[in-house]
């Protein structure tokens, strides 16, 4: 039954892209409505993982601030015409803010547009753009991490050292090995003397 | 060649194995931790059924709602309401949801109890926002649908507690009506509002609780006036106090007939001089009026007889009362002796005896107590316990039980004023060998099971234990001063005038200390604290002494007022010295001068516009006087749109005993006042460390910064556009920044943004200036960096004339030469909008800079300055590459993983504070508002150290691993050389 009746307000919003709020009956100025919606989010609540639980609806960097009710609506209440931000804080989500422009000319027409994108919303409701990961992944153990740390380098080095260098002397001129040994033999003999 | 290449093959392996700044999961609180607190309490209700969780709810001045643990005082669930959306008060309706009332009584908010999600919101029209009072009845049967009753205005709202709607709405009068008391008579459906219409009428009203009909209603007007207090002491008796607050005026109000009596205070209380103030209580009979030295208890025993019972001497304190059944209700009254407090509790059918008496030995910094909340609890001898909230005058919160503290709660931490940091004593030496031992075997240890964790060896409970390690790391809570300066005290001064000293290791509370001048006295009635300097930092020569932290406050609000000094010590928390100046503070100007104590010198400049020199020695007036024709400063007068500079100077004969300077006006700038008004104004850190003046770019080139700590960024609005964003419209909003140099006044560049506004947000480092501002065209929040090079330097580039001798480099940098500067500026978008701004500060200045965003999600983002480079472009050449500039975007990103508060909300955020640690890498980062939030950040990486990730033990490993492959070669090489030689 709830379903429904949610469908039923899409479709009537739907027919009319700009009724997103009436004037409300108390005060000066108008009530803006509307939703935030969270993959995973049931529409009886938030469900295990209630992450939206925290979070705050901001209205002009700090002018008002609400909260979201357990469906996800929330409603700013006495909001002059003209334009205005609308900022959604929650841990965990990136949230672009929502450009909302209340006409003077015509009282209650309003039209929202996401700022980051420029996407126009055609009902004030509010998705995350992402899901925000504030860690970094620890990758598992491999060996290729294991060679990039420098102790890794420094065996490979190493093991370099050791297998490749016998194999660059092999190439070399046995002549010339020769004469080096002879020098080295020459540069050795006042020490062993 | 070979070994060339294997180098470069190692190099290359390492940088592209770079770590990156983010964190892993379970490096979190290795180098960071996090508070929550809530402020000083307002309101608290407890929520103590038998069956579930035992509850306080409490309301805050920091307006915060939040839910604590009865038995730990830990938050269950806390929100934090917008600034203007002040909590009025609080309540639990149906015993699941909590009800506040904010906003001047018109918005009510029903949450639910268990996890703080919002029920319902309703929005209360009230002619104008005054004093509000919040009604729940206290209907035991609570399958019913209880109305929850709202007095604000001159209206009266009734609304369904289950869902927030409007059940009837009832406007009382068109006058200013404020209603001081709501009761409703035990099992009756007529409600008593009783009120003042202005000043001098007193109304009551006898309301239909399920209708809103009011059935009856009577005034009368009272000649000299009410002071707008009233207490209510029976069901047909109120008592008022009138304008002057002499007199008590107690008020009949049976059956409709309205008939007023005066006492005089003196002939009933004879020590009574000053003025009374009326507790809000609501005892059956009795009164608790406040007098300057007592509160004293009254007994109502008719319209015109009133007998005192009790007078307690101030400090002291007394509940609200306690309905414990019908015809009985208990209050409490906790009484200071010393460094004790007596709690007793008493039955208002018995006031002569007490039905409980405690003692609680009392940590003297926590000063007076300043509110109690009672609450009761069955014994097990089916006997009434009691227990008390106790919010102290430092804004701490304790809960006492059975003569103990149970648990107690530091929320003065909550609203931070001022903050310094303080290094830690020197280690001493002579530490002993079994130590060191028992540390090495454990450090071994450690870093075997780390080894083990990395190579995912570990069991569950190794992994358990390697967190349990990391986190309780003896070295990083040590209280010595540590190679890399990590260890530190943060000395934080909070508004109720305590100063607490927070080691940078884990947060704890190094030391405590409410300052006798920050609290209220007879000298001063309100006093106000209002930052913290360091005073004296002693190395060299005055090693053996403590440092010491100067804190500056005002007597009253005024800048008027006269100032207040105090000097603590930063080790211990000592107070050595604290006096009420003769003269007010409206600037102070720590001097980077130090006498031959290494005291600092700070210049006062009082409301006068006189400079007072601190210390008043002999020995600073000296240095101090050589030092004078180079000190300059300028005041900004917001108010007017003015912006003066000036130096100082002498006029006539100088006394030595009181060191008063008179300002010169040097230059002064005045805005135009119709088209501007001064919105923000930013300077460098004085502290700020520069490494080099030269700038090297692509291709060998070298730019020069114009670096001059006299740089003053001015931001300027339209007045149109100087409210909330929506205010205006994008063409009648304006914004200016300027940067001014405060020595000679000159004004080194102007732009204009159209169509932006404020709130600006800005920080000045080096030789730029970075703001934050909201766009209205594009509607979406931008910020701009404007840098400044120094052209007059742009010469010496070559060489032919370094060598000729024809360069300028020895000419002296001043103020006074006309600078000739080229401005290099771009702006981004941005995503959010701003709370608080500050810059990553090292020791040397070497370090590449990151800026430090609080956001309005009360988290700290950080930002390279390499996102923030006016030299971008869209398409970099390859040397601008090289030289690490980024393609233009049009917007700044916002990487989730360069939050350094990572998964945290500062709650509440109003400032961040950076300070260099000796390591040149590392920044520590201190953030306050509600919360608290300390860690360290390595803006280009930790390039001088080995990271706290460094496995030890797989170093250890490799060496032995390599030892061994050593010894395996040698004896095979032996072996091989022994078969040639045989062959």
């Amino acid at each position: 039954m709830k379903l429904a009746l949610l469908l039923f307000l899409v479709l009537v919003s739907n027919f009319l892209p700009s009724s997103l709020a009436a004037p409300s009956s108390s005060g000066d100025g108008y009530a803006i409505t509307g939703r935030v919606k969270v993959e995973g989010m049931t529409s009886k609540g938030f469900g295990a993982s209630s992450k939206l639980l925290n979070a705050k609806i901001i209205l002009n960097g700090g002018q008002n601030v609400t909260f979201v009710r357990a469906d996800g609506y929330f409603t700013f209440h006495n909001v002059p015409a003209g334009t205005h931000l609308i900022e959604v804080a929650a841990l965990g989500y990136f949230f672009s803010p929502v450009r909302v422009d209340i006409s003077a000319r015509f009282p209650g027409k309003i039209q929202a547009a996401l700022t980051e994108n420029r996407k126009a919303l055609h009902e004030l409701i509010l998705e995350p753009l992402r899901e925000e990961q504030y860690y970094e992944l620890r990758e598992p153990f491999s060996i290729m991490s294991f060679l990039k740390s420098p102790m890794g380098l420094m065996m490979g080095f190493m093991l370099l050292v050791i297998f490749v260098m016998p194999k660059l002397v092999e190439n070399m001129d046995p002549e010339e090995i020769r004469r080096a040994q002879e020098e080295m033999r020459t540069n050795f003999l006042p020490r062993s003397s | 060649m070979t070994i060339r290449a294997c180098l470069g093959l190692m190099i290359l392996l390492l940088f592209s194995s770079t770590i990156s700044t983010a964190l892993f999961e379970d490096q979190v609180g290795l180098a960071d931790w996090h508070q929550k607190y809530i402020g000083k309490v307002k309101h608290a209700i407890f929520h103590t059924q038998k069956t579930g969780r035992k509850r306080v709810v409490v309301s805050t001045e920091e307006n915060v709602v939040a839910s604590l643990d009865l038995r730990t005082g830990d938050i269950f669930w806390r929100h934090v309401l917008g600034e203007i959306d002040r909590i009025d008060q609080v309540d639990i309706t149906l015993g699941k949801y909590v009800v506040t009332l904010s906003s001047g009584g018109s918005i009510l908010r029903a949450w639910n109890l268990p996890d703080g999600q919002m029920i319902w919101e309703s929005i209360l029209q009230v002619s104008a926002p005054s004093k509000s009072l919040l009604h729940v009845p206290a209907n035991m049967n609570v399958g019913k649908d209880n109305l929850i009753l709202v007095f604000g205005g001159s209206s009266i709202h009734a609304l369904s507690s289950t869902d927030g709607q409007i059940v009837w709405r009832k406007e009382l009068s068109t006058n200013s009506l404020e209603i001081q008391q709501v009761f409703q008579p035990h099992d009756s459906d007529i409600i008593y509002a009783l009120g003042f219409i202005g000043s001098s009428e007193f109304v009551a009203y006898y309301v239909n609780y399920k209708t809103g009909e009011v059935l009856q209603q009577s005034k009368a007007s009272f000649k000299s006036g009410f002071c707008g207090e009233a207490s209510l002491a029976s069901d047909d008796v109120i008592v008022a106090l009138d304008a002057s607050r002499t007199y008590l005026v107690s008020i009949s109000f049976r059956n409709g007939v309205i008939n007023f009596q005066q006492i005089y205070i003196p002939d009933l209380i004879p020590e009574f001089f000053g003025k009374a103030t009326l507790l809000p209580s609501k005892y059956n009979g009795i009164l608790a009026v406040d007098i300057a030295s007592s509160i004293v208890l009254l007994r109502v025993k008719g319209v015109n007889e009133l007998e005192i019972i009790e007078k307690i001497i101030h400090p002291s304190a007394i509940s609200d009362s306690l309905p414990l059944s019908k015809e009985q209700q208990a209050f409490a009254i906790l009484q200071h002796d010393e460094s004790r407090i007596h709690f007793k509790v008493k039955f208002d059918t018995d006031l002569t005896s007490e039905v409980l008496k405690e003692t609680i030995q009392m940590d003297g910094q926590r000063g007076n107590v300043e509110k109690v909340f009672i609450n009761n609890y069955i014994r097990t001898d089916r006997t009434h316990g009691f227990r008390v909230l106790v919010v102290m005058e430092d804004h701490s919160l304790l809960l006492v039980q059975q003569g103990e503290i149970v648990w107690s709660r530091e929320d003065g931490l909550a609203s931070i004023v001022d903050s310094t940091t303080s290094e830690l004593p020197v280690e001493k030496e002579g530490v002993s060998v079994a130590e060191v031992e028992h540390s090495l075997f454990e450090w071994l240890k450690g870093h075997f099971l780390k080894l083990k964790g990395t190579l995912m060896l570990a069991s569950p409970d190794e992994v358990a234990a390697i967190q349990a390690i990391r986190l309780k790391s003896f070295e990083k809570n040590k209280m010595t001063r540590d190679h890399n300066g990590f260890r530190k005290l943060i000395i934080v001064l909070t508004r109720a005038g305590k100063v607490l000293a927070l080691h940078t290791g884990d947060g704890r509370i190094v030391w405590s200390v409410l300052l006798p001048v920050l609290r209220k006295s007879e000298t001063c009635g309100n006093p106000f604290a209002l930052n913290v300097y360091q005073w004296q930092v002693p190395h060299h020569h005055a090693m053996h002494e403590n440092p010491s932290v100067l804190v500056v406050g005002r007597c009253g609000h005024n800048f008027d007022a006269p100032g207040i000094f105090s000097i603590v010590d930063a080790y211990t928390g000592k107070v050595h010295n604290s006096l009420v100046l003769e003269h007010s503070v409206r600037h102070i100007m720590p001097l980077p001068l130090t006498d031959s104590t290494e005291q600092h010198l700070h210049i006062v400049i009082d409301n006068n516009l006189h400079a007072h020199l601190y210390p008043k020695t002999s020995d600073s007036v000296k240095i101090f006087l050589d030092e004078m024709p180079n000190i300059y400063w300028y005041s900004v007068e917001v108010g007017k749109n003015i912006i003066k500079g000036y130096s100082l100077e002498i006029k006539g004969e100088l006394d030595m005993a009181e060191n008063v300077f008179q300002p010169k006006e040097l230059w002064s700038i005045v805005f135009p006042s119709k088209s501007e008004t001064i919105a923000l104004t930013a300077t460098r850190k004085m502290n700020e460390i520069v490494h080099t003046q030269a700038k090297i770019i692509a291709d060998q080139d070298v730019m020069y910064k114009y670096i001059s700590k006299n740089i003053l960024f001015v931001a300027t609005v339209a007045p149109k556009a100087s409210g909330e964003i929506g205010s205006a419209t994008p063409e009648e909003a304006w914004l200016y920044a300027y940067l001014i140099d405060t020595v000679s006044g000159r004004i080194l560049h102007r732009v204009a943004h159209q169509g932006a506004q404020g709130p600006i947000h800005a920080v000045v480092s080096e030789n730029w200036v970075v703001y934050h501002y909201f766009n209205l065209r594009a509607h979406r929040h931008e910020m701009s960096v404007i840098e400044i090079y120094d052209q007059s330097r742009e010469d010496n580039k070559d060489v032919w004339k370094l060598v000729l001798g024809k360069h300028n480099l020895t000419t002296p940098i001043s103020s006074y030469s006309k600078p000739d500067v080229t401005v290099k500026s771009q702006s981004y978008f941005f995503t959010h909008s701003v709370k608080s701004m500050a810059v990553t500060a090292t020791a040397k200045g070497i370090t590449s800079k990151q800026l430090l965003i609080g956001t309005i999600g009360d988290q700290v983002l950080a930002l390279d300055k390499r996102f923030l480079d006016p030299r971008r472009s869209v398409n970099p050449t390859q040397s601008e590459k090289e030289e690490g500039i980024i393609p233009l975007t049009d917007s700044l990103p916002v990487v989730p993983q360069s939050y350094v508060t990572h998964a945290l909300q500062v709650e509440g955020l109003r400032g961040i504070v950076t300070t260099p640690a000796k390591l040149e890498s590392t920044t520590l980062v201190f953030s306050y508002g509600v919360d608290l939030f300390f860690t360290r950040i390595a803006p280009s990486r930790t390039y001088d150290s080995l990271t706290e990730d460094f496995s030890y033990a797989l170093l250890l490993l490799t060496i032995v691993a390599l030892v061994a492959a050593l010894l395996v070669t040698w004896a095979l090489s032996e072996k091989k050389e022994l078969r040639e030689k045989w062959r």
